[in-house]
């Protein structure tokens, strides 16, 4: 396993520049994540580090070497692509086996078999070894493509989306068991997703990546806690976090277009301003320092998402249960005052 | 070190369901495809009897109207076929007569004597059905190999001009290849490649090469480029991964093409006709000179025509199986 850095990659395709100097590094054993939006790069800032596209500018080097003149197989990096790309002729078996069988390699077949199998056992695939891959479900494929790169120890694994094209509840299985397999191997991973509970859920680490540059690199905790600008707070958390335009007077914020005003917490703030607030910041209490009329609920079993009106502003409020409030009821309701987050009016956090 | 049985859910989540069932309707419909499939394959394969019956016709049943289907069949047709022979004069007809009750005479020489003449050597036949299968085969697989990988290089690799390139190729084609005949001729027989093997394996490889390098291009770009790059990956060389991962994925297109070619090859006539007279002469203009003489033998022609389609039946035979694969390729989950 190998400490991967990247310095300032930049990449060119005809009419859009993909990656605008990129960098991060993924520490020795880390689990790094890379998240952003369709087309911010993530795919092809994997292509890079393995080898497969060439970036135009920056340097990429595994344990302090550049590997820029490497090919995708001296730079023995293991990719799982969101397709699968089992090959189709071969069994699982065979599937597994490839990489091992090749000639770089060049391992004795028994060593091979003796490898597929423990591969097998831990993803528990041991039952298909001699089956054709076109014949398996999306699941067994998937586990078989995440197994032929676990079968060798690379210095990286790459994962694009690997999770993304299975159903709900597999995905939500083989989350746990990646994220189980990557903590008890220590292997380096590097895995890509536009899923922020995939990327709050499993990373040691993250990136957020948007129109080809790296928005904030930090922990679960930092993202969602700490966001770096606006995109950030919106990307991650569900519901949405609460944005206002909101302006400072007099000590107190207030929130454009709604009478909700409170005092300013002592920070420097510029007259002007973009307020945000997490759904699960907004606690309703009988006698609360708020009130709004309740507009929809959407009871979701474990909590709740009210959407409160206070004004021309509608708040979504996350409450823990099931609520016996009504719609059109007034609700009263307080703001968790230290975890405001405002932002200036280019997104900027202000601290 | 905890195990997954610890941490994770109970037990794995592998399956999805899914409901495959053929209604009635499409059973229904299936049954009418087949009708009419077989209604199609019994006409198309008509002519096909007809020369099969022809050559198996004395002369004189050949031209009998109405034609016969039921008639004493000899091997007339096929003797013509296979030798040369001439008149026998009447003042030789009994020596000829005595020698075949003697048992002396082989059946070829027997058959031949029914009709009055006698066997004087082979025919150029079997040379020209062995011409045939040396240019056309090793022109097909020329053209196939050379086209495997001009189409490879086609789909991956970004090649400037590309697509002006693909006209250029596929352009060859836009002329009836009649036309240039006679400026080939003479090319031809100034380079020394007039009435040679070499010349008209050139000749059909590259006439095919547009056909391949398209066809195979088309079959090559259905093959998504992942896994060739999981192959890199893996620790191949690009031409390992080509041989090990597109190879075996591109056998239904490889064999769909070597047909289309074999068939042009083998099936070709005008060229053929200009550019051979004797070494290297194939069988289509041959059996066709066999109009020539002395009235037309149709038994003869018939005979040959069914010994010229053998060769090609058995090539797509033995591939059959890949072509309708080819049928059912979009089929395949990927």
């Amino acid at each position: 396993m190998s400490h991967v850095e990247l310095s300032n990659i930049v990449k060119r395709f005809p009419g859009v520049t993909a990656l605008k100097g990129i960098s991060f590094d993924v520490r020795d054993g880390e689990f790094f994540v890379l998240l952003g939006p369709t087309g911010a790069g993530k795919t092809t800032t994997l292509r890079i580090i393995a080898g497969l596209t060439k970036q135009d500018e920056g340097t990429i080097r595994f344990d302090g070497e550049s590997v820029d003149a490497l090919t995708p197989a001296e730079r023995d990096t293991a990719f799982v692509f969101q397709q699968y790309s089992l090959y189709p002729t071969m069994t699982v078996f065979d599937n597994l086996a490839f990489p091992l069988r090749a000639p770089s390699r060049r391992l004795p077949e028994d060593e091979i078999r003796k490898r597929v199998e423990v591969t097998a056992e831990k993803l528990r695939i041991s039952h298909l070894l001699d089956r054709k891959t076109a014949h398996l479900s999306g699941g067994e494929m998937q586990r078989v493509s995440i197994g032929r790169a676990i079968v060798r120890e690379p210095r990286i694994f790459l994962m694009d989306e690997p999770l993304s094209n299975l159903d709900a509840k597999l995905r939500e299985a083989l989350r746990v068991e990646l994220q189980h397999l990557q903590k008890v191997e220590g292997s380096t991973t590097l895995f890509v997703t536009h899923d922020q509970i995939e990327a709050l859920t499993m990373a040691d680490r993250i990136a957020v990546l948007d129109l080809g540059r790296i928005r904030q690199i930090g922990t679960p905790e930092d993202i969602y806690d700490r966001p770096a600008d606006t995109f950030v707070a919106q990307l991650v958390g569900t519901p949405r976090i609460n944005l206002f335009p909101a302006r400072r007077e007099n000590n107190h914020l207030y929130i454009e277009g709604s009478e909700l005003h409170l005092p300013a917490p002592t920070l420097d703030l510029p007259e002007r301003f973009t307020l945000g607030i997490r759904p699960e910041d907004i606690t309703p209490s009988p006698d609360g320092a708020f009130a709004g009329t309740l507009q929809i609920t959407e009871p979701l079993g474990v909590e709740t998402i009210l959407h409160i009106r206070s004004g021309e502003r509608t708040l979504q409020s996350l409450i823990p249960g099931m609520t016996d409030l009504r719609i059109g009821d007034t609700v009263r309701f307080d703001l968790v005052q230290d975890r405001l987050h405002c932002f200036d009016l280019d997104g900027k956090r202000i601290n | 070190m905890a195990t997954f049985y610890e941490t994770g859910p109970g037990y794995p989540v592998t399956e999805s369901i899914r409901v495959d069932r053929v209604s009635p309707t499409a059973r229904r419909i299936h049954a009418v495809r087949a009708f009419v499939v077989l209604v199609f394959a019994i006409i198309t394969l008509i002519p096909v009897f007809v020369m099969g019956i022809t050559a198996f016709k004395s002369r004189a049943d050949v031209v009998s109207v109405p034609p016969k289907i039921i008639f004493k069949p000899t091997l007339e047709g096929f003797v013509f076929l296979f030798t040369e022979r001439a008149v026998v004069s009447k003042v030789r007809l009994p020596e000829f007569q005595k020698k075949a009750e003697a048992g002396e005479l082989s059946l070829f020489e027997r058959i031949a004597l029914n009709t009055g003449q006698e066997i004087t050597g082979p025919s150029d036949y079997v040379d020209r059905l062995k011409n045939s299968l040396i240019i056309a085969g090793i022109s097909t697989i020329l053209s196939v190999g050379l086209g495997l990988f001009a189409a490879y290089a086609f789909s991956r690799f970004p090649i400037g001009g590309k697509d002006d390139l693909l006209f250029f190729i596929l352009s060859t084609r836009m002329l009836p290849p009649v036309v240039v005949t006679i400026p080939l001729f003479l090319m031809y027989r100034q380079l020394g490649l007039h009435d040679s093997h070499l010349g008209m394996i050139l000749l059909y490889t590259v006439f095919n090469l547009s056909l391949s390098v398209w066809l195979l291009k088309g079959f090559i770009d259905e093959i998504p480029i992942e896994y060739e790059e999981a192959a890199l990956v893996d620790g191949y060389t690009r031409f390992q991964a080509f041989y090990k991962i597109v190879l075996p994925q591109a056998v239904t297109g490889i064999a769909a093409t070597t047909v289309f070619c074999l068939i042009f090859a083998w099936n070709e006539y005008a060229f053929a006709l200009m550019l051979t007279s004797d070494d290297a002469r194939t069988a289509p203009p041959s059996i066709a000179t066999m109009l020539g003489r002395g009235g037309i033998e149709w038994s003869a022609i018939a005979a040959g025509s069914l010994g010229f389609l053998i060769p090609v039946v058995i090539v797509t035979f033995a591939l059959r199986n890949y072509l309708l694969r080819g049928v059912t390729f979009g089929a395949i989950r990927r």
